[in-house]
């Protein structure tokens, strides 16, 4: 990959390299500290929480709030920490990712290879669904779910999540798609190859980092969303950050701001994760279409 | 076809889901916010006891906003026709939802266990609707309490205070010793639960006319400008930091000495106790000087949904056990609030407990039993929030008495309307 | 247009004529699902804005427009709507500013980029519910950064913005651009990646300095970059609820109400859904005014191609 300030770079100085490096590492420790706080303190008794400095390190470490938080921890009536919670928000993130991405890719395909009249319509009026409020639409969405019989079950957050995030996917397929060379995609068809053909043989093996964009970012939705979580799940489906709000927001009780944290950060795992893992691939992928204007 | 569905949907969007899904028997599905330690943990005796009974407990706790979100989780399940079968509810909303027409009905069990005798008239206005039982009272908080630091005030001059002018002084002399008299949290709630206990301390008849029946001339008069004037005073007694502080943070400090007293309910009483802290010795629990013999109140409530024949038995078998005195006794001696019912024997209880069920009998008796503003058991959410803006505004500074006073009534004017 | 002319030489096959329909097939279920649950929805709320519905929707009380006139004579909602400006311009402008800033200067072959951009990303992959806390924490002058400056020895720091009504916001646009100033930093990087070459190094073999170069041509061909930054921005500025309800909850006072925040609590906590769907139409209204225009001007562009 050719980086064009290559040549920039060769000819700054010394001197503004130390800027630039301090620069950069300042703002490091401003994106670190808030969860430079919740570690550290997730790793204190409650007593030293109280009376100390939230900046230092612990003076006695105990791991007990992480044990704490993962299995003894009062969700609800039941001391069962987080631990129970985590598989179904996997169970529902993961369907839902995949199904809005794979329908993304979809609509993307069409609306830039096989334009109609109206495409642009379509197109505009599926992006402006990124942009509404979720509040708005929590009642109507119960009502759909209870005609369809899918209230207070996985399929039916599965449903929702995706709708929701059709938009986007939409969005970042369609910028992607439409800087592919559309000769390709002739000369296929007059080798007699169908529309699906053309999109597997074709596009999606092309389609990495565009991919990895889309995942990444439904993921990190699905998984943090509260609204949709705590109001159209029940007993058997009920994902982690309702789990991890009741550990947190309990209403009058005495708060261990070292069990909360931990199990923050427990939480943020599986979403912390896919960003370091693939942060790579992630600018790569914006590069690649995302962001195009 | 697609124009129809969208149609159909926002028709029956109006309707309200009065059915409920199909389950099995047996089982009671419960909607509520008690996540933390102490009240899970007396919640999951409830639990134990019905499965001894052979009815599953299916827990479906949504924490946060003093029931906010677990109220928006239950818009959404009753819109989609899929109630819980009990809800924790406060007040005002279950009357609400019971206008909904969606809640069931206890009348049968409540008549046959007599809960009319022991339950007082004041907690009933909320359990029931139109004549029929719809709730089953867990317990009363009472909000007229200050806890203080025994310690605190005994550098103080030793004597709790039981006027305004006495408490005046006794805040005065705390500051003096060099610590903040007040340990308060500024959160709208919490402003209001002062204030709660500044206009009761005004005249019960006063809280009556002002809080409850929502009387204009009495929302906008000079009394309520005295009262106003008070909290400022009061302001005067409260640290720098208190903006947005949490409750129990507040009552830390108290528990640590840096503060010498917090006016809350009688949940904080807990976290004394859990900090090894013992009535008496190490803090002290009073009404708010002024407001004796009269209590303002929350209760909790399980708030049940209508079910079909099949759960019926198990919805009744759980509101039956929440009233029954081994219940009531066990859960409200953890949580720091007395039982709903007055029968209950206080033996159990610290000596707070005691006077907390000897005051509550006291006030049901005298005709001084009032439901809290601040805990939404005066007037509906909409009326509540709505005094909530102007009480806050006004201690954060924003107002001055005698224009909160004015704003007071003209926000409960257009709440109402 | 190849395609088409394809598919209209085997019109008569009905196997093409499939093929011909197909796309269309392959976008209806995602298109349908959208006009209902976008659309379908906003018509809904807009119809309860006109109602009187309370705890649920209630269409037998109609009532005009009296829940926009109580609306705009909310003290409230006039707060919120200061308080959104406030946020949206700064939150906008620094974030769009800073992400290109540190972009630049990462991309200047820096050592450890790898470790670096994760760190700058990561805020974005955590939810509100708890980092909220921890900026509580560190703004609270009790036990925050004040405190942790008097620990050390710095007697004077006074930093307590968040307990002051007129400052609070401020507290907010901070913790909201450490959330996403990383995001829109990786938009700007992937922008600058993909620069041509050769129009760099003809600007240097004219002799142009560094500096030059970004402002005179690297940063105005970011102006695609800019557009989706804006519009990433902007939603989240109208749609900033979670952040809000963790670190202030609204307070001091009202002091940080937002329209987001008070549409869910008209809507949820007050049981006044009516003027809450009259709230949320607002809203929409501010979302699609900025949005429209910007979707216009981007599928004009579309069309070239």
């Amino acid at each position: 990959m050719s980086v064009p300030s290559q040549d920039n770079a060769a000819r700054t100085g010394l001197f503004a390299r130390a800027i630039i490096y301090s620069a950069l590492i300042l703002f490091a420790v401003y994106y670190l500290l808030p969860l430079y706080v919740m570690l550290v303190n997730s790793l204190k008794p409650l007593d030293e929480i109280r009376q100390g400095n939230m900046l230092a390190l612990p003076n006695q470490w105990t791991f007990e709030p992480w044990r704490s938080a993962w299995s003894t921890a009062q969700i609800g009536v039941s001391p069962t920490g987080l631990k129970p919670y985590f598989l179904n928000s996997i169970m529902m993130v993961v369907p839902a990712v995949a199904l809005s991405t794979v329908l993304g890719a979809q609509n993307g395909y069409v609306l830039t290879k096989w334009r109609f009249k109206g495409d642009n319509i379509v197109f505009g009026l599926m992006l402006l669904a990124c942009f509404i409020p979720f509040q708005i639409v929590l009642i109507p969405s119960a009502r759909i779910l209870g005609l369809l019989g899918l209230a207070g079950t996985i399929p039916g957050l599965i449903l929702i999540h995706m709708v929701y995030g059709l938009g986007f996917t939409t969005l970042f397929f369609r910028n992607y798609y439409e800087a592919f060379p559309t000769e390709l995609i002739r000369a296929a068809q007059i080798d007699g190859a169908s529309f699906f053909q053309i999109f597997r043989r074709i596009l999606l093996p092309s389609s990495g980092p565009i991919i990895v964009v889309t995942v990444i970012w439904q993921f990190t939705n699905i998984w943090n969303d509260f609204l949709f979580g705590s109001s159209f799940s029940s007993v058997d489906s009920i994902p982690i950050t309702v789990a991890l709000n009741n550990l947190v927001n309990s209403s009058t009780g005495v708060k261990e701001y070292n069990v909360h944290f931990a199990g923050a950060i427990l939480a943020a795992l599986p979403t912390l994760i896919v960003y370091i893992v693939s942060g790579r691939y992630f600018v790569r992928g914006l590069m690649a279409g995302a962001v195009k204007g | 076809m697609l124009r129809k569905l969208l149609i159909g949907t926002m028709l029956s969007g109006a309707m309200t889901a009065g059915f409920a899904a199909p389950s099995f028997a047996d089982e009671v599905e419960v909607l509520h916010w008690w996540t933390s330690g102490g009240e899970a943990a007396a919640l999951d005796v409830l639990k134990k006891k019905l499965e001894s009974q052979g009815v599953t407990w299916k827990d479906m706790p949504v924490a946060g906003g003093g029931g906010e979100a677990a109220m928006t989780a239950l818009r959404a399940r009753v819109t989609a026709g899929d109630p819980p079968t009990a809800v924790q509810a406060l007040g005002f909303d279950i009357t609400d939802w019971a206008k909904q027409g969606v809640v069931g009905d206890l009348t049968d069990i409540a008549t046959k266990e007599g809960w009319d005798n022991v339950i007082p008239a004041a907690l009933q206005q909320f359990s029931k609707y139109d004549g029929k039982w719809i709730a089953a009272p867990v317990n009363v908080h009472s909000t007229n309490w200050i806890w203080i630091n025994k310690k605190a005030l005994d550098a103080a001059g030793g004597k709790a205070p039981e006027s305004w002018d006495e408490l005046v002084v006794v805040l005065d002399k705390m500051k003096a010793n060099g610590i903040s008299p007040i340990g308060h949290g500024g959160q709208a709630w919490q402003d209001a639960t002062i204030f709660d206990a500044v206009v009761l301390s005004l005249g019960t008849d006063f809280y009556k006319q002002s809080m409850i029946d929502l009387d204009p001339a009495a929302l906008n008069s000079d009394k309520m400008v005295e009262a106003f004037d008070r909290m400022s005073k009061l302001r005067e007694y409260v640290d720098a930091d208190f903006s947005g502080r949490d409750w129990n943070l507040a009552s830390a400090m108290v528990i640590e000495g840096k503060a010498g007293m917090q006016f809350m309910g009688d949940w904080a009483k807990g976290e004394f106790l859990k900090a090894g802290q013992k009535p008496g010795t190490d803090f002290v629990c009073i009404r708010f000087p002024g407001t004796q013999g009269a209590v303002t109140f929350n209760s909790d409530q399980f708030m049940m949904f209508k079910v079909g024949d099949a759960e019926k038995k198990a919805q009744d078998l759980m509101a039956s056990d929440i009233e029954s005195p081994e219940f009531q006794s066990a859960f409200n001696v953890v949580k720091g609030s007395a039982p709903a019912r007055t029968d209950v024997p206080d033996t159990a209880f610290d000596d707070c407990g005691k006077k907390a069920i000897a005051d509550l009998a006291e006030a049901d008796k005298g005709g001084k039993l009032f439901g809290s503003m601040a805990h939404g058991h005066a007037n509906p959410a909409a009326v509540k929030n709505a005094m909530y803006d102007v009480i806050t505004r006004h201690f954060n500074g924003d107002l001055n008495s005698k224009d909160a006073a004015a704003a007071l009534a003209d926000a409960v004017a257009a709440a109402k309307g | 247009m190849a395609i088409t002319d394809t598919a209209k030489a085997a019109a008569a096959n009905p196997r093409a004529t499939l093929q011909d329909w197909l796309p269309k097939l392959v976008l209806a279920p995602s298109f349908a699902l959208i006009l209902l649950f976008v659309y379908g929805f906003i018509l809904f709320t807009l119809a309860l804005s006109f109602t009187g519905s309370k705890l649920l929707p209630d269409f037998s009380t109609w009532v005009g427009f009296n829940n926009y006139v109580r609306l705009f004579n909310h003290p409230n909602w006039i707060v919120a709507l200061k308080n959104l400006a406030i946020f949206s311009i700064l939150y906008i402008f620094i974030c769009s500013v800073l992400g290109l800033g540190l972009a630049i200067l990462l991309d200047q072959k820096i050592r450890g980029e790898g470790v670096i951009r994760p760190i700058y990303l990561y805020p974005m992959a955590l939810s509100f519910i708890v980092t909220g806390v921890a900026w509580k924490w560190f703004l609270d002058p009790g036990i925050g950064l004040e405190n942790v400056m008097h620990q050390w020895g710095w007697e004077s720091f006074s930093f307590r913005w968040i307990k002051e009504g007129k400052m609070a916001i401020y507290t907010i646009v901070i913790a909201a651009i450490w959330q996403s100033s990383g995001f829109v930093m990786a938009m700007f990087l992937a922008g600058l990646r993909g620069v041509d070459n050769e129009v760099i190094k003809a600007a240097q073999i004219d002799g142009a300095s560094t500096v030059t170069i970004y402002r005179r041509i690297i940063i105005p061909l970011m102006r695609p970059v800019f557009l989706s930054a804006f519009v990433v921005l902007a939603h989240l500025a109208i749609k900033s609820y979670d952040l809000v309800v963790a670190m202030t909850d609204g307070g001091p006072g009202t002091a940080t109400w937002t329209p987001a925040l008070f549409m869910q609590k008209f809507t949820f906590g007050r049981n006044e859904m009516g003027m809450g769907a009259s709230s949320a139409i607002i809203m929409m209204i501010m979302i699609f005014s900025i949005i429209v225009p910007y979707l216009y001007s981007e599928l004009g562009g579309g069309k070239k191609q």
